[in-house]
C-alpha cells in the first residue's frame, strides 16, 4: 500500500508496522467501536483492539450503492462482513485479498490497511496469512 | 381497555403510480375506507399517520375536509403503520373517541434505499465505504443463518416464487406475474446469497384504516375484525441489527421476539392459534428467519415447512397471502398497515382467488426496520 494515502477518518486505527483498530471501554465495561464522539465520549478509556478474529458473517456487494458510498468512480463489487474479535466486539469491516468462494464462517482473518480509492486508505481484514505470525 | 375494532379498510393500489403523489395515494385510500365502512369523514374524530418520505399525513385535511380533528403525524420509519394503528387505537380504548384514521403511504425513488449515516448516529466513513445497506444487512444475516441452521439456496428461491405467485391474486400488488424457481434462482446476484428476484424494491402505496369502539360496531351492525395486540419494541441490547458497524460479542434478544412476545401476552393466544401470518419479508430469506423469530417454528424447522408447502395459501399458515413485500413492494410509511389491510380482507373472507379456507380466526402481522424495531398486530373475529 503506498504511504501516501491518507485515512478515510481519523483515530480508526493505530499508527505503525501493525496497526490495530482503535475502540474503547466504557465505564460498564463493555467494548466499543469506534471511539465514541461528544457526550458518549466522556469516561471512556482508548484501547487498541485484537488484528485477528474470525468472520462472523459475509457477503459480496455487487451493485455501486448510491451515495453517500463515495467509492472509485468505476464500481468495482467488494466482498464485507463482520469479525470477531474475541472477547471484545464483532466488527463490520470490507474484506479482502480473497474470493466469495474461498469464505467461511469461523476462519481465521487477520487486520490489514488497504487503499479504498486513489487517495484514501481503509481498515480491511483478510484471511490470516500462513506463516505469519502476528503481534497481537 | 374496552376492546377496538377495525370497521372499514381501504388501500390504494401498490407499485408505481407516476402521476399521484404519495399522500394523495394515502387520501385515496382514507375515501376507500370510508366507503368500506358507510361513513363520511365528518365522522372520523380522531387521526394518526404518516410516510417516511412522502410528507406529513395532516396535509390530507386539505383534501379530506377541514374538520378541525386531531391529526398526529407519525414519523418512525417501518413501524410507521403500527404506531399510527397503536395511535389511533388507544384514542379510541381510552375513550377519546368512537372512530379514529389510521393512515400509511409513502412513495420512494427506484433502486436500494439510501441514509444518511448523521441521521442514525453513525459516522461518514460507515456511508461512504458502501457498509450502511439494507441489503447488506439481510444478507449477512441470512449468510449465518443458512449455515448454522441448514437452510438451502433453493429454500430461499421457494419463498420468492410463493410471493409471486400470491401477488397475480391480489390485485393491490405490484408484482403480479409468476416468475418460477429457476429465473429467481438465476437472477443478478445482489449480496450473496440473495438474487434481485429474492427482494423487494421500494416503491408507492397507501393504506387507511377506520377504527371503531365497541359500542360503535354494534350501532352501525358493522363488519368488524378486533385488534387484539398491537405492538412495537425498539432493539435491546446484543442484537444484530440493520445500520449497525458493530455486534456486541454477548448475543442479546431481538425486537422482533420481544414484540412478537408481548403480543401473543396482550391477545392471550400463541402461535400455535394462529391461522395467518404477514411477516416481514424485505427479501426471501428475512421471511424465513422471521418465522422462528415470531415463535411460529424453530429455528431450521423452515426448510422442512417450505418443502411440505405448509405457509402456501393451502397449507396449514399460509404467510404473506398478497405476496408480502416482494411482489407488493416496500413503502415504508404503507407497508404494516398494508398487512393489516390483507389480514382484515382475510378475516372477512373478502379475498377472492386468494382467500384462505376454513374461515380463519385469526392473523399475525410484523413488521421490521431500522435501526431494529418491529411492530406486531394480532386481530381476531
Amino acid at each position: 500500500m503506498s504511504a501516501s494515502l491518507q485515512p478515510i477518518a481519523p483515530n480508526l486505527w493505530s499508527e505503525g508496522p501493525n496497526p490495530q483498530l482503535l475502540g474503547a471501554r466504557d465505564a460498564s465495561g463493555k467494548i466499543v467501536f469506534p471511539i465514541p464522539e461528544g457526550e458518549a465520549a466522556n469516561d471512556v478509556e482508548v484501547i487498541k483492539l485484537s488484528r485477528t478474529g474470525t468472520l462472523w458473517s459475509y457477503t459480496k456487494q455487487e451493485f455501486q450503492p448510491k451515495p453517500p458510498y463515495d467509492g472509485p468512480e468505476e464500481f468495482v463489487p467488494f466482498l464485507v462482513g463482520f469479525i470477531e474479535l474475541p472477547g471484545e466486539i464483532i466488527v463490520e469491516s470490507h474484506i479482502v485479498e480473497t474470493t466469495l468462494e474461498e469464505l467461511t464462517l469461523g476462519m481465521k482473518m487477520e487486520l490489514v490497511i488497504s487503499a479504498f480509492d486513489e487517495t484514501r486508505s481503509m481498515f480491511a481484514f483478510r484471511p490470516e496469512q500462513p506463516n505469519n505470525e502476528v503481534v497481537r | 381497555m374496552s376492546d377496538v375494532y377495525i370497521i372499514g379498510a381501504g388501500i390504494h393500489q401498490f407499485g408505481r403510480t407516476e402521476e399521484r403523489t404519495g399522500r394523495d395515494q394515502g387520501v385515496f385510500a382514507v375515501r376507500e375506507a370510508l366507503k368500506d365502512a358507510g361513513l363520511e369523514w365528518s365522522d372520523v374524530q380522531f387521526a394518526s399517520g404518516g410516510s417516511h418520505a412522502a410528507g406529513k399525513a395532516d396535509i390530507m385535511l386539505n383534501d379530506l375536509g377541514l374538520t378541525s380533528i386531531p391529526f398526529i403525524n407519525v414519523f418512525n420509519g417501518c413501524a410507521t403503520g403500527g404506531s399510527a394503528l397503536a395511535t389511533a387505537k388507544s384514542a379510541i380504548a381510552a375513550g377519546e373517541c368512537d372512530i379514529a384514521l389510521a393512515v400509511g403511504f409513502d412513495k420512494h425513488p427506484r433502486g436500494a434505499f439510501a441514509a444518511d449515516p448523521k441521521a442514525y448516529g453513525l459516522p461518514d466513513w460507515y456511508g461512504q465505504t458502501g457498509m450502511m445497506m439494507t441489503t447488506q444487512f439481510f444478507a449477512l444475516k441470512m449468510q449465518r443463518y443458512m449455515q448454522l441452521h441448514d437452510i438451502s439456496r433453493e429454500t430461499l428461491g421457494k419463498v420468492a416464487a410463493k410471493s409471486f405467485r400470491n401477488g397475480e391474486k391480489a390485485e393491490h400488488a405490484w408484482r403480479r406475474t409468476p416468475i418460477d424457481l429457476d429465473t429467481i434462482m438465476n437472477s443478478q446476484m445482489i449480496n450473496d446469497p440473495l438474487t434481485k428476484f429474492m427482494f423487494c424494491a421500494p416503491a408507492e402505496g397507501g393504506v387507511a384504516l377506520i377504527l371503531a369502539s365497541e359500542k360503535k360496531v354494534r350501532e352501525l351492525g358493522a363488519d368488524a375484525v378486533k385488534i387484539s395486540s398491537v405492538t412495537i419494541r425498539s432493539r435491546p441490547p446484543g442484537s444484530f441489527e440493520v445500520y449497525a458497524p458493530t455486534i456486541d460479542v454477548v448475543n442479546g434478544g431481538k425486537p422482533t421476539i420481544l414484540a412478537s412476545k408481548a403480543a401473543y401476552e396482550q391477545a392471550g393466544i400463541g402461535p400455535e392459534d394462529i391461522d395467518l401470518a404477514q411477516l416481514q419479508d424485505t427479501e426471501a430469506g428475512a421471511e424465513i428467519m422471521h418465522m422462528a423469530e415470531n415463535g411460529i417454528c424453530a429455528d431450521g424447522e423452515q426448510e422442512k415447512w417450505i418443502a411440505e408447502g405448509r405457509t402456501e395459501l393451502d397449507g396449514s399458515l399460509p404467510i404473506n397471502t398478497d405476496g408480502g413485500c416482494i411482489a407488493c413492494g416496500e413503502p415504508i410509511g404503507a407497508t404494516g398497515l398494508r398487512q393489516v389491510y390483507e389480514n382484515v380482507t382475510q378475516l372477512r373472507g373478502r379475498a377472492g382467488p386468494r382467500q384462505i379456507k376454513n374461515k380463519p380466526k385469526t392473523a399475525y402481522s410484523h413488521v421490521y426496520g431500522a435501526p431494529g424495531l418491529s411492530g406486531i398486530t394480532i386481530l381476531e373475529v
